[in-house]
């Protein structure tokens, strides 16, 4: 008889441990109710500094890959039938393409470090100077990317 | 006198863990190598559009001469540097799951790490004549 009532107060122990959240062994997602999500990405209208925002973030992860380029050509440096390797993509179509596309990402990203680090003295961040200097990067990086391809282009023309 | 300990729980003092002391580190390594990427990446790119077009031996000798080695192996020490925290909150922002978080951090450090002595490698290589 006494021996039933332990295992009974025993049940009920085990059946109250249970309830307390440190025993819930669900993951946290699991566990939380369900809340209204603030609003992403879909909601806003796009705007110019959200575009640039993005665009820095996609060019800095462009440019952590691109970095595999720069290495390969510093290697290939070395031979010249490695370097023939190099030279023989970076002059294929595609391999303008994407060197085209490294340049843009690479200076858009530079010129968009620079607008950060202005707001990081906490300049530049009113209304139409934010708007000003978005605009500034895109054209800007636009504008020096065609440039200097430009320049190549020419340079590579006139010595072959 | 009555300073802020007497804001932190019981639990709090016991356990004895504040502030990692380490929260800006990140920050800030990445605001510095900002800034030495500028001058850096502008040099970088003016050396590979001087050597563009120049054959092999050309390339290899002006790229070993020691300015612009040590130009380039400070391009490529900052940019991985600046590349590893970057990816690294790219990563933090849209990996939730806990292990293929963890598991995509383990290979950033390991990619950047590579590609940046790869390089690097290049470029000493080219100096020494090796």
């Amino acid at each position: 008889m006494r021996a039933l009532a332990g295992d009974t107060a025993r049940a009920k122990f085990e059946a109250d441990i249970r309830k307390l959240p440190m025993a819930d062994t669900r993951s946290l997602e699991a566990r939380r109710p369900e809340r209204p999500l603030s609003p992403h990405l879909q909601i806003y209208r796009p705007m110019l500094t959200m575009m640039m925002s993005i665009a820095h973030r996609i060019t800095g992860f462009g440019n952590y890959f691109g970095m595999l380029l720069l290495a390969w050509w510093l290697i290939a440096a070395a031979s010249p039938n490695g370097y023939a390797r190099f030279e023989w993509f970076a002059g294929s179509w595609i391999g303008r393409l994407i060197l085209f596309g490294y340049t843009w990402s690479v200076i858009h990203h530079m010129l968009g470090g620079i607008r950060h680090l202005i707001w990081d003295t906490g300049r530049g961040l009113g209304p139409s100077e934010r708007e000003w200097l978005a605009a500034a990067n895109l054209i800007g990086s636009i504008a020096i990317t065609v440039v200097l391809w430009i320049f190549v282009l020419l340079m590579m023309g006139g010595s072959q | 006198m009555s300073g802020p300990q007497h804001i932190r729980t019981p639990l709090a003092r016991v356990l004895g863990r504040g502030a990692a002391k380490s929260g800006t580190e990140h920050f800030w390594r990445q605001r510095l190598t900002a800034v030495a990427n500028i001058p850096l990446t502008i040099a970088a790119i003016i050396i590979i559009i001087t050597l563009l077009g120049r054959n092999q031996a050309a390339v290899a000798q002006i790229l070993g001469s020691p300015a612009i080695a040590i130009i380039m192996l400070l391009f490529i020490i900052s940019t991985t540097t600046h590349m590893r925290i970057g990816m690294q909150v790219i990563i933090e922002d849209y990996v939730h799951d806990e292990s293929a978080k963890l598991t995509l951090l383990m290979a950033n450090t390991f990619f950047t790490f590579a590609v940046g002595l790869a390089a690097v490698f290049g470029i000493l290589k080219l100096s020494f004549g090796l």
